[in-house]
């Protein structure tokens, strides 16, 4: 059996708790790649915050061996706003088990997620978990997943990762049916970067699937879009730990240290060949995701601003999907317009700046981006809605088609939510006699603030969701800006539509004048569509101050107090006149979560 | 005594009783240790008195209740008290007999300081005061026939349950006896104290109506003409209380006394406020227990700031280099609070009812930081 023969390349398909780490914490102890006293719980997630929050966010490779072969487990992130990171993983294997629960049916993520790996000719292997469950419906469960995949119900494997049951069977089918790597071992080298990571000590650290030839220790590397030149430090795999190795073969999956302390010399999707006698061709780079979610990133100590910078480029180099270029507010100072794959994945990379990075961070309300034709003819697309032109000819937003699925009696209040949303009804398809599958076209806009929310609370939790960008179409839109004594404050300002203008104008304003401190003077707030204003609220001034008496033995206490006040307004943003406290904003851009 | 020190202040901590939003320094009764810390009192002065000039221009007794003080007792300290110019004793109005008055005329007291507090009943019962409106009245014209021709009457407002029209009628009351200074302060309920948590519901009902109550006092006050001089005191023609000045106008000082604080060559000090340790320590002609607080010059500038922008007379800005912010002064003058004239920077009228507020905005954070 030569080499290429004895490997096999598979990543796993599930919707969040189907238990995939559970699964793939079984196939590390099975295989006995790991002894039971290092077992922990879902190895896999090293990262503190996917522990925390019960889902994977980074792909880690994992190499097992079982029966005399090599089976490299490429973990996958199983979140809608992930699928960029899938699509990486999977293009690094040849097979992927589709894990489904026995108890809940497919889900609409694990829709998508299977699709991806049937468009990228991956071998599927469908697998019934949580069979050991009172309430399963094994049966049920791979009909369903056996339709889906085009395959007989006798073919999907039914286990149990809790308890072991039916793993070994998994892992001789991955053996079976998915096929080995192909690849030419006596070809220049070529390996794929599918993902990296940056260590403080050794500089970033690439994750790679060799496809032809073979790289070694020392050997001098070049990245064949990029042009960067490096010597491979040390070559090796995971298991879980990382385990050095002399050499890569064809057909392996491992790691390449390669020393270089610039993350933007090695970026994900490029090749990896030999310096002396390279390849020809480098492979085909990842699809580029674009970042649908907008959102401005602001230290709240305005010193911080230098480390946020260095924190975000370390952390694309983990996650190439984020995108970041400088803004500057008025109001909250310099920080940058981010840009995401949709709301958890901001959620994350705002988590990891502040644990990993020891930041403190405020986050504007998030928006999409618009497309723009200005009065002068101009096209634009805006990331901002600070920089919405107030004069435009056309304004076109993102719109999806979102797929739910839900229990029969739920249906009726999601259509209202949607119809509600600005949402046109696509199609709707009954997936068994209880679950609904309903597509709607919507609005990106529309999801951004708190549908999520909104979908769980109406359906008790039992909706999955997910969607698929459609492209760009004309709104009703407009710019709806808030303004403090006459000055249009920019962090506030949003993109709306024109019928909801008037409701969440009256809201900023509300919740402006209780949260902003009475000041020296009479503040008017408004909210304003071009030079409109559809909604004023007065903070009235401040008639008197402590005063009291001020004799020899007080002055050192009223010298401190005014001093302490005085440091008082150096936490305060300054818009115009007005001093705003931090939480102010804070208390505003979270309404953009609340509304409704 | 050959100093430069114009001014000094000697603490009489002793009270009938400790009214419930008091926090000065006070002790009750002990009608027996009056005369022991009359002696300490006058060691300290001994000993400290080289600061002193030759020719004081102010001596100001507070308390306490100096006129609780045994009679015999404050008879002796007055006698070996140096003269000034003025000589202020603060009263409550019912220690104020017309034996007290000429007892304090006839030992060179120029100026009394009654602690009115308001002529309402039920606000002085609620303040805790002992005295009537009638004794306030008594009081003011016992000193007015012992020949007092300076007189300050001090007002509270913002007391629990003291509506707009009850602080009309206060001011009318005290402005009816005609005296020739006064002081009117907000009452502050310190949290924590038992004032405040017998009364922090009312005042926070009344918060929103008490945001007009120093206008309406120096409204009444000025248009029966009286001159709003400093934040809190109003005056005659010429008849400013002259060792208060003293303190806004950044001059030194010493104080005597528990408690007391002094001010002397860029070094404040305050006697620490256990009467044991203060007897003790003077008994054996040491100076009492106190903490010191060095202040530099930037820190000087800075109190001369804060202080000077309670008058309504122009604070030079030679005096203030480095401690005014150049933004925040821009900032003011453009609302209207502040103005920078020739003579020097002083508050708007309506910058002085903010007071505090105006003057965090034109104070510097720091040396560095300032721009004029």
């Amino acid at each position: 059996m030569s080499t290429l023969d004895s490997i096999r390349n598979f990543s796993i398909v599930a919707h969040i708790d189907h238990g995939k780490s559970t699964l793939a914490d079984r196939i590390l102890e099975v295989t006995q790649t790991l002894s039971e006293r290092e077992m922990r719980e879902q190895v896999l997630d090293s990262m503190e915050l996917e522990r925390e929050r019960g889902i994977t966010i980074k792909a880690q490779a994992v190499r097992v061996n079982w029966r005399g072969h090599q089976l490299n487990l490429i973990d996958t992130p199983g979140h809608v706003d992930f699928t960029y990171e899938v699509s990486r993983a999977l293009q690094a294997c040849e097979g992927a088990l589709l894990v489904v629960d026995a108890a809940q049916g497919i889900e609409a993520q694990t829709l998508a997620n299977a699709f991806l790996a049937i468009e990228n000719d991956l071998e599927i292997v469908p697998v019934v978990n949580k069979i050991d469950l009172p309430q399963a419906d094994p049966a049920a469960a791979a009909a369903e997943v056996a339709q889906l995949v085009g395959e007989t119900p006798d073919r999907v494997l039914r286990i149990s990762a809790k308890t072991g049951e039916g793993v070994e069977d998994v892992l001789d089918a991955l053996v079976e049916r998915i096929p080995p790597p192909l690849g030419d071992p006596d070809a220049p080298p070529r390996a794929l970067v599918f993902d990296s990571s940056y260590d403080q000590y050794r500089g970033v650290v690439a994750f790679v699937r060799m496809l032809d030839g073979r790289f070694s220790t020392r050997q001098r590397l070049r990245a064949m879009a990029a042009g960067t030149r490096f010597e491979a430090e040390e070559l090796g795999f995971f298991s879980p730990h990382r385990s050095p190795t002399p050499t890569l073969e064809a057909g392996e999956v491992g790691y390449v240290v390669t020393g270089l302390k610039d993350v933007s010399r090695l970026r994900v999707g490029d090749t990896l060949t030999a310096q002396e006698s390279p390849a020809a061709e480098p492979l085909p780079g990842y699809k580029e995701v674009k970042p649908t979610v907008f959102a401005g990133l602001f230290p709240t100590d305005s010193d911080e601003y230098p480390a946020l910078r260095d924190a975000l480029e370390k952390l694309r180099l983990n996650d190439a999907s984020v995108s970041y270029e400088p803004e500057t507010s008025q109001a909250l100072g310099f920080g940058f317009r981010c840009g995401f794959l949709g709301l958890l994945h901001m959620e994350i990379v705002r988590e990891r700046l502040e644990r990993e990075f020891d930041l403190d961070l405020l986050v504007t309300a998030p928006n999409v981006a618009y497309r723009v034709l200005t009065a002068a003819g101009e096209e634009l697309e805006v990331h901002n809605p600070a920089e919405m032109p107030r004069e435009v000819e056309l304004v076109e937003e993102p719109y999806i088609r979102a797929s739910t699925i839900v229990p029969k009696d739920h249906v009726g209040s999601v259509m209202e939510l949607n119809n509600d949303r600005r949402g046109r009804f696509h199609h709707m398809e009954y997936l068994s006699e209880d679950r609904v599958l309903l597509t709607y076209d919507l609005p990106l806009a529309e999801i951004v603030y708190d549908y999520y929310d909104q979908l769980k609370s109406r359906t008790k939790g039992y909706a999955s969701f997910d969607y698929d960008l459609l492209g760009f179409e004309p709104g009703e839109l407009v710019r709806l800006d808030v303004l403090l004594a006459g000055e249009p404050v920019d962090a506030l300002s949003l993109v709306v539509h024109r019928d909801g203008a008037y409701a969440r104008g009256r809201a900023l304003v509300d919740r402006l004048r209780e949260e902003i401190p009475r000041q020296l003077f009479d503040v008017p707030v408004q909210a304003a569509i071009g030079s409109r204003i559809i909604a004023r609220e007065t903070i009235r001034a401040r008639r008197k101050d402590v005063l009291a008496k001020c004799y020899g033995g007080d002055i050192t206490r009223k010298r401190k107090l005014l001093e302490r006040q005085k440091k008082g307004k150096r936490r305060m943003k300054q818009v115009g006149t007005v001093e705003v406290p931090q939480e102010a904003f804070l208390a505003v851009l979270k309404l953009d979560g609340d509304r409704r | 005594m050959s100093g430069d020190v114009r001014h000094l202040y000697v603490h009489l901590p002793f009270c009938a009783h400790r009214c419930g939003y008091c926090d000065f320094v006070t002790l009750v009764g002990r009608r027996d240790g009056h005369d022991p810390y009359v002696d300490a009192l006058l060691i300290e002065l001994a000993l400290e008195g080289a600061a002193l000039a030759d020719d004081l221009e102010t001596v100001f007794l507070g308390g306490g209740t100096p006129t609780y003080t045994d009679p015999a007792a404050l008879d002796r300290l007055l006698e070996s008290l140096p003269g000034a110019a003025e000589v202020t004793v603060e009263a409550n109005p019912e220690t104020v007999s017309p034996e007290l008055a000429r007892l304090l005329r006839r030992r060179g007291i120029t100026r009394v300081s009654l602690g009115a507090q308001s002529f309402q009943p039920d606000a002085l019962q609620v303040l805790e005061r002992r005295a009537g409106p009638d004794a306030v009245r008594d009081a003011f014209y016992h000193l007015r026939d012992a020949g007092f021709d300076n007189i300050s009457l001090d007002l509270l407002y913002g007391i629990p349950g003291q509506s707009t029209a009850d602080l009309a009628r206060d001011l009318g009351e005290a402005i009816a006896l005609g005296p020739e200074h006064l002081s009117c302060y907000e009452l502050e309920a310190k949290p924590g104290t038992r004032f405040a948590f017998a009364h922090g519901q009312e005042l926070a009902r009344q918060a929103e109506a008490m945001e007009g109550y120093l206008e309406l006092v120096v409204e009444n006050l000025v248009s029966a003409g009286y001159r709003w001089y400093e934040t809190s005191s109003f005056c005659r023609l010429g008849r400013q209380a002259r060792h208060n000045l003293g303190y806004w106008r950044g001059e030194d000082y010493l104080g005597i006394g528990i408690g007391a604080v002094s001010t002397v060559d860029g070094l404040r000090w305050r006697n620490r406020a256990k009467l044991a340790a203060y007897l003790g320590a003077l008994s054996e002609r040491r100076p009492p227990p106190r903490d010191e607080e060095p202040l530099d010059p930037d820190v000087r500038r800075r109190e001369r700031l804060l202080l000077g922008l309670r008058l309504d007379e122009p604070l030079a800005l030679a005096q203030v280099e480095g401690a005014v912010d150049g933004t925040g002064l821009t900032r003011m003058e453009r609302l209207g609070l502040a103005e920078l004239r020739r003579e020097g920077l002083v508050l708007t009228t309506r910058g002085r009812f903010l007071g505090g507020g105006v003057t965090a905005e034109l104070m510097a954070e720091s040396p560095a930081k300032s721009t004029i």
